[in-house]
């Protein structure tokens, strides 16, 4: 048996521990930590521990379990709540009380619960790695399809209907290597990717109800964006607002190294939220990995790999899953403090040099693929990164835009004037809008890109107008720049400004996204017209319709008819000033 | 216990001790000089034979052949009781108002665990401090941590003592407490607020920990988490509200980075440690709500911003870090403002779970946002008339310029011992909207114009 020879904050080396090798979970001391072997050098290993170490001393044991550090994946994911190396929160409230104590062992999925296996295959048929074998209707909404694990196939021998825990056996197969009885739990390990047949480009946009977001910074299914910003300017509002409102079958929200409160918040909140396309309670469709900021630090790195290995799985049943990752930031920063442990030769700030290669592997197990099931799923990943004094110039920023396609940049200058969601226009991009624009025009309106362009360009035109205004005042500009002036005012406040907290506008379906926009050009092209035919600007600022646009937003889904109404209105206004 | 007279080398306040069969990784440590004085340290890294030891306190006249430490066998722990309230202690736990030890059997780790997510009640009960720009426009709730972020020579301290006195949640009685903690701070400071605690009889329900600028800066690395520690005895085991105060964490992150730099560890931004954000957060963290129980931990850190650069990484992480902050201006200072509240660099994250019908009043995110917004734009309007005048501004503008006025002087200023209630600060702000154009009231619903603004306007 292995022994502790040091130990040094969550870093602690062993000696003569049996069997050692890389990535392999070990438990430390006489509280049984968890950890992982990180390093090994000769007769030492050193293990990274996820769990605190005071009052752990040389000379205590270490045990290695021989498995890498894995998953439990099968029925029960859904609706629970995980620390980084999924351990059952409430579980471990039952264990160890209010506080995280250490060495409290917990089983990832409840072994008592009994789910109703439904089977879709028989004896006699060949099944093969990934393929399925049966569902549990695990909610309302989400069927939780059961894959044979990787590894094995062959002839099913038997195959069983009925309740059974996640333990008990549901078939059997005839493999060469012999029989082989399969449940409804597997497990797999967290550094690895799951396998997949192909990927496929990403050409269907990810809904979120967010103006901003789906009319000009879209993020496509499979697709990667990043949101990169200072302390409030509404990261982790904006990764709640997705996490809520896309339109993916599965949502997995890893809160990394965060706030505790923020995590109650989603726990108080989520229950009492419906989703908009299925009508279920979102909570349903949602997995939760809370690793707060003052929990240990070695499970704080594992948790973006927890949660990605189980939106993985989701993928392969055939479902869009969407990942926020809050903060990548926090997670890289554990990297960091390990590395420092370990002594390694640090790169730029600290990180280690690896930094970059453990970012890209990351956003590379995002994708759209066709499954080992052929069926088709998506992972679409969304990581918040939080730059040391807002300055992106840092590398966990810079080694995250070179690898995601959508950028939404928060502005704290934005957020001090409480402008949100605080993207700022200018500088945010996706770089999607080319393979997913044939999906708008086939879906939503013909216009759609046409208008989004022309959108855009006054908000443009407004950031050189406003250089003018800066030197000279407004009044020395020519009218029809003022209408500029006046319709992107009109685009920033009325559009792009969303209330995640107001009952209506926390979501805006493409289609009223659509109409409001419409409606915005439309007063634009009529303002031109007006104006050039003689009618005063005063006049046109000093409309009636001008209020009812600005309520726009607080139209309900269901009345958006309203909309058409405003806009003739705005006709019959624009006659009623003259001319033209 | 065992003891040893083997100490190798002493670098800064590390003592490498040999020999040691196994330490305990954070084991305290007493260590005896030759003089017979004595001194407590804490395992920082322990292996097979040789222990390093950080020193709390100079390391003055420790040597190699006739020192002695003794290793504790246990980690640090502070006893807790009631008696607590009322009395003054050191930055490690020690009794520093002549009075005698505290007599409790219970001794609880000063370390923190963390509180289970799972567990956590959500913070939603709004506390009135009587300041406007708090109340109205970030306001705190219960379980709350909140930095007031601060320069030298802004008066934070005020401020601070202002929060502790007036306090409530509306409709209940006295079961609070405030626990100080003083890291780094002067004599003067500390004194200060013992006064101010005195003359207002909060002093009987107040714990103080001082670790002041004259005493040893390790300590400053325990003085919170013995502050916390009370906190969390005095919350979830005896049903108190608990507001605790810790200043100047400026001078707790420079402890932090003195021992860093003396462990020759890498360094991370201005030669703080990479592992600051994780160190602060097992700080702040201490704040919230648990279900079940009675009480509450709400945190107020002070900090000041090293040359006011919000950028810096003391700011900067605890930003990250807590649920948002009180960033105070030394614009609005110089205009003899206080307050001096920039409400627009300032943020509570938690403010719309205590706000709104039935907690404080149905209008008041309209009115704070509509604040917000027509505030920003005032100050807009004053950079630009600065470049072109004011008669080049539209007579709309002018109107967003005088609110922008008014609102610092009337809504943000206000007296010392001014204790607005929600009410006051919500109808001010409804006076103030009187000075702009209806048509500009996005931000509020129009039937709150009818039902609380109507009455200011003409």
């Amino acid at each position: 048996m292995g022994v502790v020879y040091r130990v040094s904050g969550p870093v602690v080396i062993a000696k003569d521990v049996e069997n050692a090798k890389m990535f392999d979970v070990v438990y430390v001391g006489e509280e049984r930590l968890i950890g992982e072997i990180i390093r090994i050098i000769g007769n030492n290993s050193t293990i990274q521990v996820y769990e605190d170490t005071s009052g752990l001393r040389p000379g205590e044991p270490v045990v290695n379990t021989s498995k890498p550090l894995s998953v439990e994946l099968g029925p029960g994911l859904l609706r629970s709540i995980y620390d980084g190396i999924q351990r059952p929160l409430p579980v471990l409230k039952e264990k160890s009380g209010e506080f995280i104590r250490r060495g409290v062992f917990a089983n990832a999925l409840d072994e008592k619960a009994e789910w109703e296996f439904v089977p879709s295959v028989k004896p006699g048929d060949t099944v093969n790695s990934g393929s399925i074998i049966g569902y549990v209707q695990e909610s309302q909404i989400i069927k939780t399809r059961i894959m044979v694990p990787y590894g094995i196939r062959g002839a099913v021998k038997d195959i069983y209907s009925g309740k059974f825990t996640v333990n008990d056996t549901v078939g059997i197969v005839n493999t060469t290597n012999g029989e082989i009885k399969l449940t409804m739990k597997e497990y797999w390990s967290v550094r690895f990717p799951r396998p997949y047949k192909e990927k496929l480009p990403p050409q269907i946009p990810m809904i979120t109800g967010q103006r901003v977001i789906d009319t000009f910074f879209t993020i496509a299914k499979g697709g990667t964006a990043c949101v990169i910003g200072p302390f409030g300017s509404g990261k982790t509002v904006i990764q709640h607002q997705l996490a809520k409102w896309s339109d993916t079958d599965v949502v997995v929200y890893v809160g990394c190294g965060e706030r505790g409160n923020e995590m109650t918040e989603v726990l108080v909140t989520f229950p009492e939220l419906i989703d908009p396309k299925t009508k279920g309670p979102l909570m349903d469709r949602t997995v939760l990995i809370a690793n707060t900021s003052n929990m240990p630090v070695a499970a704080r790195e594992a948790s973006v790999y927890t949660a990605i290995t189980i939106a993985e799985y989701f993928r392969d049943m055939g479902y869009d899953v969407s990942l926020m990752a809050d903060s990548t930031s926090r997670w890289a920063e554990a990297m960091r403090e390990i590395s420092g442990r370990l002594e390694e030769m640090p790169g730029e700030e600290g990180y280690p040099a690896y930094l970059s290669r453990r970012l890209a592997e990351f956003y590379e197990r995002a994708g759209r693929v066709v499954t080992l099931n052929d069926q088709l799923g998506s992972v679409t990943v969304v990581g918040a990164v939080s730059p040391p004094g807002g300055d992106t110039s840092e590398p966990v920023s810079q080694g995250t835009l070179r690898l995601t396609k959508v950028f939404w940049a928060l502005d704290a200058s934005l957020a001090n004037r409480r402008h949100f969601p605080s993207v700022n226009w200018l500088a945010s991009y996706s770089l999607y809008h080319s393979t997913i624009k044939e999906w708008f025009e086939k879906n939503i309106s013909k216009e759609w890109n046409m208008m989004r362009d022309r959108a855009m360009a006054i908000l443009q035109q407004e950031e050189e107008l406003q250089q003018i205004v800066q030197l000279v005042g407004p009044d020395a500009l020519p009218d029809k720049e003022r209408i500029i002036l006046d319709t992107a005012k009109m685009l920033r406040e009325d559009y792009l400004q969303q209330s995640a907290f107001d009952d209506v506008d926390t979501y805006c379906s493409l289609k009223k996204q659509h109409m409001m926009l419409k409606t915005i050009l439309n007063y634009h092209d009529l303002s031109l017209k007006f104006v050039s035919s003689g009618v005063s600007l005063k006049s046109i600022l000093g409309m009636k319709v001008r209020e009812r646009i600005s309520r726009m937003k607080e139209i309900r889904e269901e009345m958006i008819a309203e909309i058409e109404n405003i806009n003739r209105e705005m006709e019959d206004e624009f006659k009623s000033l003259g001319v033209a | 216990m065992l003891e040893f007279r083997t100490v190798s080398q002493i670098s800064g306040p590390l003592l490498f001790v040999e020999n040691v069969e196994n330490a305990g990784y954070n084991e305290v440590v007493e260590i005896t000089l030759p003089n017979g004085e004595k001194k407590s340290g804490q395992v920082l890294d322990t292996r097979k034979g040789l222990a390093i030891v950080q020193v709390f306190g100079p390391t003055t006249g420790i040597d190699l052949p006739n020192t002695t430490v003794r290793f504790k066998g246990d980690i640090v722990r502070i006893p807790v009781s009631d008696e607590m309230l009322g009395r003054i202690f050191d930055g490690l736990g020690n009794p520093r108002d002549g009075g005698g030890p505290l007599l409790s059997k219970e001794r609880q780790e000063i370390v923190g665990y963390a509180i289970n997510p799972y567990s956590r009640e959500e913070p939603a009960e709004f506390i009135q401090t009587g300041i406007s720009a708090i109340d109205g426009m970030n306001t705190l709730v219960r379980g709350q941590k909140l930095p007031i972020f601060s320069g030298s020579g802004l008066p934070h301290n005020d401020i601070a003592a202002q929060i502790a006195r007036q306090s409530k949640v509306l409709g209940e009685g006295e079961n609070f407490a405030v626990v100080f903690a003083a890291m780094g701070i002067t004599n003067e400071e500390a004194h200060f607020f013992i006064n101010d605690f005195r003359n207002t009889g909060a002093f009987e329900r107040t714990v103080m920990f001082l670790n002041l600028a004259s005493d040893p800066s390790m300590e400053r690395i325990l003085t919170p988490r013995m502050a916390l520690t009370a906190a969390e005895f005095l919350a979830f085991e005896r049903d108190l509200h608990v507001l605790v105060i810790l200043t100047d964490m400026t001078n707790y992150c420079e402890a932090l980075r003195e021992i860093s730099a003396s462990r020759e560890e890498v360094p991370g931004r201005r030669g703080y440690p990479g592992y600051m954000y994780t160190d602060l957060s097992t700080i702040y963290e201490r704040a919230g709500k648990i279900k079940g129980k009675k009480g509450s931990v709400t945190q107020f850190p002070i900090l000041t911003m090293p040359g006011d650069d919000i950028t810096h990484p003391i700011p900067d992480l605890t930003g990250y870090i807590t649920e948002g902050q009180i960033v105070l201006s030394r614009d609005l200072f110089h205009k003899n403002i206080y307050p001096p509240i920039d409400v627009l660099l300032s943020l509570s994250r938690l403010m719309n779970q205590g706000i709104g019908k039935g907690k404080t009043r149905e209008d008041h995110r309209g009115v704070a946002d509509q604040l917000y917004s027509a505030y920003a734009r005032g100050r807009d309007l004053r950079n630009l008339s600065a470049i072109v005048g004011e008669g080049a501004l539209t007579p709309e503008d002018r109107q967003f310029l005088k609110f922008a006025d008014e609102f610092e002087k009337r809504f943000i200023g206000q007296g010392r011992d001014e204790d607005r209630s929600i009410t006051e600060t919500l109808d001010l702000g409804w006076e103030l909207f009187a000075m702009i154009p209806e048509t500009e009231l996005k931000r509020v619903k129009k039937e709150f114009i009818e039902r609380y603004g109507r009455r200011f306007r003409q």
